[in-house]
């Protein structure tokens, strides 16, 4: 087995000392695709900003963020510079915000490739436009040369993409990044994530509250939940029998395009104040299968059968989502 | 493009036009000069021979006309009184004046905008504060006041340097560092929330993940987007190169056009305080369009598009 | 058959844009010519993608953006012009909730306080009874007595949206316009104040014009559904049909886009390009360009929406009653 790409180990983050992270385990193998799913505030951005060292000075960063086996937390900002863009890039929610409106996009994407690769010139300007015709920029040679606000939030995304693999990446972390835009257009950027992974071969974290989004380009999936892993598998596993209460509460949160208009079935409650957080998990206070153990301590992150890992007590009977889902149905209608 | 620069072109002409007039009219209302130049003892008829000498007795209006027309004709007057041309009294100063306000003007960018950029870098530190502190200090001290505390320690209680006059380079230091304080404390402000402003937006986010080094992040990424805010302070002040230094020239006597100014409102010297004014608008006007031109050249969001 | 709560006839709205700081002002065609009613106590969802002139729309229904063309008329009467005094009177009847709550509320007043505001504005109610008509709003939307008090900033986004759809309700509306009410909610709290929307127009039988981009939202709170597409509406039929077997190729596309849960990429109707700026309107058919069975005909002249099926409306040359009843 090839060693990871990634390995992060009791990564916490604090922001002015309020803890928001709270020990994140995470591998990313070669060339798979893991998704980070939760709501806002869970952590599944900052991990990622994290691992990267992208946080604001006011961040405090511990743990261990290893890069196909070298530490890289508190390495000297080179090395990190090194990394970033090149082994592991990173793209991001408001695509439109995410470049440079000072600069003409042909000259971001070569700043990359200079930087990562050494091109300059006349060769680095053929493959811009040959990036940039590869993530579906129509007319790429004319387009090298316009400004930012120039191009719809779904080009602008599509040259971000572009920019990330000037670089060449093993790893592509996508934040949010169909989040910002219309429906249709999502649709063309989920698609050409999956087809450009499936070209390259490159590993990919998709960062996502969208459940449904992340089932359409990952492999194995994470659930996040206030600075911690919740549940953790194959999706496959995942999404057939949620067992994590929270998990199950967000299935059963959404509402379906399909089938009878039944009521949903929303989680109680909101998510706890990083300030004031609960003194055992953090979902015991909205969940309905909570005991008292629930508010003592955190329960442990661990591993299950077919792949899966799990950090709750009480977790929901391993049945698959549909005949349940069914049955709650039938019983509000 | 030349659509553009005519209408800001016509504007600026309008501008110098209005305050052209405006002081053309403020300065006929606010006193005689005849009563000024002449002293209160001079028998009547001299007055009347000094308003008529100088079209004073005519109505305002036609004052006005000929004064416009001989402006057109590139005729600013003759000082009523030295019966110099006022516009030589006024070229004769400029150069004066500019040795002040250049080095001032070096000085607040030289300080101004490294502190606030650096500030705003280790936002929350104790530089940062320290910089909004001083910047504080710097503009709400008035100029007058500064002036008199730097002769005082410098010139009165250590003798290192002239209190007033003009010729060595001596001469000039307390003057400068009296002009450039306060811009020093507005551009360090400026350039400070302006690089707070840039520093959390996505796109210098997005040059640090692509693995840019820092220095270029800032350089490259974050200060040309900054450049927008702190350009509109800096044309204010290269506006203001010629007007800025009355007060400063007053304390430390230094012989430049805002001393000429006062002495000449003083004196009710109409033609020379009417030169000067339109001087001062001239420059303001220029160095506006100068601005309005660069924010096209520094973000292409304002630029026009019909190019494309 | 009873009349409709609000109908809108033939809405145009054009908003002259300068393209760049000094080119040419050219006309935007927002929404153009759309025509719908609502009945009372009925939610009417309106769906479609940035561009596609629903918020617009949704203004121009209260009488907020003035119509060029066309008009709206409510309980059968004209609706009055903006700021006048009857205009206001008729805004008592209906209200609009938008997406972002920390915008709509004023953070330095107490919640209570602007939850009462429309009975002041109106004057509604005497001062004594004011009081408990606000806690009865507050209970109605899920907030609780001890959070009257609170600040907007003191409260989380799902309990600030409830704050505002509280003071929405004070008025005993007829009509709820709601833009994008959760679109800046969780998942969890999303549901919450979904089910209360719900819940408020059963209990109160309040008819909603829902707008939203999120067609599963859309399908869960509507009655009827309206796809709108660069200011036309391209279909309009019942929430249980239109998004399971829509007719008009936009419709299609949209829906099959959604993301499922549990349901991989393959197998999706994905759309090439995007959206044309309303600025430049394609000739023919607004959607032609990106339509995969567009034809020549489409090109040149613009569909009229048609009464294709029963309560089923759509506007594309490729679908006619004809077409639908052989698929059917």
């Amino acid at each position: 087995m090839r060693p990871n790409l990634v390995e992060l180990r009791g990564l916490t983050v604090a922001f002015d000392g309020t803890p928001v992270l709270h020990g994140i385990d995470l591998d990313v193998a070669p060339g798979e695709a893991l998704g980070l799913v939760g709501e806002s505030g869970c952590g599944k951005s900052v991990t990622w900003l994290a691992a990267l060292g992208l946080l604001p000075g006011k961040a405090t960063v511990t743990g261990s963020v290893k890069v196909v086996g070298r530490e890289m937390l508190g390495r000297p900002r080179p090395v990190l510079e090194g990394i970033r863009g090149g082994r592991i890039a990173m793209i991001f929610q408001d695509p439109s915000s995410s470049l440079n409106p000072v600069l003409k996009v042909g000259r971001q994407i070569v700043e990359a490739l200079r930087l990562h690769r050494g091109l300059v010139g006349q060769a680095a300007k053929a493959e811009a436009i040959r990036l940039l015709d590869l993530v579906g920029i129509p007319d790429a040679s004319r387009r090298f040369d316009i400004f930012p606000h120039e191009f719809s939030g779904g080009q602008s995304q599509r040259v971000m993409i572009a920019m990330a693999l000037a670089g060449q990446p093993d790893l592509l972390i996508a934040d949010e990044p169909t989040t910002a835009l219309d429906a249709t257009i999502q649709a063309q950027i989920l698609d050409l994530l999956a087809a450009l992974r499936a070209e390259t071969g490159m590993a990919t974290v998709f960062i996502s509250h969208d459940l449904g989004a992340v089932s359409q380009v990952c492999e194995r999936v994470c659930v996040m939940y206030s600075g911690r892993i919740v549940e953790a598998g194959p999706i496959d596993t995942l999404f057939e029998a949620p067992r994590h209460p929270y998990t199950r509460g967000l299935f059963d949160a959404i509402p379906r395009l399909d089938g009878p208009r039944a009521r949903l079935i929303p989680i109680p409650g909101t998510v706890p104040n990083p300030k004031d957080m609960p003194s055992g998990c953090a979902f015991s206070p909205r969940c309905a299968r909570s005991s008292d153990a629930c508010n003592e301590s955190v329960p442990a992150l661990v591993a299950q059968a077919e792949g899966r890992s799990l950090a709750c007590r009480n977790p929901v009977p391993g049945q698959p989502v549909k005949p349940t889902r069914q049955k709650l149905l039938e019983a509000v209608l | 493009m030349i659509g553009f620069a005519l209408s800001k072109l016509l504007r600026a002409v309008v501008t110098v036009f209005a305050v052209m007039t405006f002081a053309f009219v403020v300065l006929r209302l606010s006193g005689d000069p005849a009563q000024v130049m002449l002293g209160p003892d001079v028998p009547t008829s001299a007055v009347d021979a000094f308003r008529s000498q100088w079209g004073l007795d005519q109505p305002i209006w036609v004052q006005y006309l000929a004064y416009i027309q001989s402006i057109l004709t590139g005729d600013f007057g003759v000082s009523m009184r030295d019966r110099a041309p006022a516009i030589d009294l006024v070229m004769e100063r400029i150069p004066a004046t500019l040795q002040l306000t250049i080095p001032a003007l070096f000085l607040k960018l030289a300080l101004g905008i490294p502190a606030g950029v650096y500030a705003a870098l280790h936002h929350q530190s104790a530089t940062d504060r320290g910089v909004i502190v001083l910047s504080i200090l710097g503009f709400t001290i008035p100029s007058f006041v500064l002036g008199l505390l730097l002769v005082l320690i410098f010139s009165v209680t250590f003798g290192l340097l002239p209190s007033g006059g003009y010729g060595s380079w001596q001469h000039s230091v307390l003057p400068v560092i009296a002009m450039s304080i306060g811009g020093i404390g507005i551009l360090a402000r400026f350039s400070r929330s302006a690089m707070i402003e840039v520093m959390g937006q996505p796109y210098v986010r997005t040059a640090s993940a692509k693995g840019v080094r820092w220095s270029d992040v800032i350089w490259r990424h974050a200060l040309p987007n900054a450049a927008v805010p702190i350009v509109t302070i800096v044309g204010f002040m290269v506006g203001s190169l010629i007007a800025g230094a009355v007060i400063v020239e007053t304390i430390f006597s230094w012989p430049g056009i805002g001393r000429l100014l006062v002495v000449s409102v003083t004196n009710r010297d109409l033609p020379v305080v009417q030169c000067i004014l339109l001087m001062i608008a001239a420059t303001m006007v220029v160095s506006n369009l100068i601005v309005d031109l660069l924010y096209g050249w520094l973000d292409p969001r304002l630029r026009m598009q019909a190019a494309h | 058959m009873t009349q409709p709560l609000i109908k809108a006839t033939n809405l145009v709205r054009t908003y002259a844009v300068r393209r760049g700081l000094f080119g040419k002002i050219t006309p935007v065609r927002a929404v153009d010519g759309v025509s719908l009613s609502v009945m009372p106590g009925e939610t009417l969802g309106i769906v479609g993608e940035s561009g596609s002139g629903k918020s617009t729309l949704g203004r121009m229904l209260l009488g907020i953006d003035p119509a060029q063309g066309g008009s709206v008329s409510f309980e059968g009467s004209a609706m009055p012009r903006l700021g006048t005094a009857e205009w206001r009177a008729l805004r008592a009847r209906m209200q609009l909730v938008y997406q972002d709550p920390l915008a709509a509320l004023d953070k330095r007043l107490p919640i209570s306080v602007q939850i009462g505001e429309p009975l002041e504005i109106h004057r509604l109610l005497p001062k004594n009874e004011r009081r408990a008509r606000v806690e009865e709003l507050m209970a109605a939307v899920g907030l609780r007595r001890d959070q009257a008090e609170r600040f907007p900033h003191e409260l989380s986004g799902g309990q600030r949206q409830r704050a505002v759809i509280a003071r929405a309700l004070a008025s005993r509306p007829d009509l709820l316009v709601c833009d994008e009410p959760v679109a800046a909610l969780d998942v969890s709290i999303q549901a919450q104040v979904v089910n209360m929307l719900r819940d408020l127009q059963e209990s109160q039988r309040i008819a909603m014009v829902f707008i939203s981009h999120d067609l599963k939202v859309v399908r869960n709170v509507a009655d009827r559904v309206a796809v709108m597409y660069l200011g036309h509406i391209v279909e309009e039929a019942s929430s249980d049909v239109i998004f399971a077997s829509p007719r008009h190729p936009y419709t299609k596309a949209l829906a099959s886009s959604v993301p499922v849960p549990g349901k991989k990429l393959e197998g999706r109707l994905i759309l090439q390009g995007e959206p044309p700026n309303p600025a430049d309107r394609p000739s023919g058919c607004p959607f032609h360009p990106r339509c995969p069975i567009a034809a020549d005909i489409c090109r040149t002249a613009r569909p009229a929406l048609q009464t294709v099926a029963p309560q089923r409306n759509v506007a594309c040359h490729m679908v006619t009653p004809h077409t639908v009843a052989i698929a059917a």
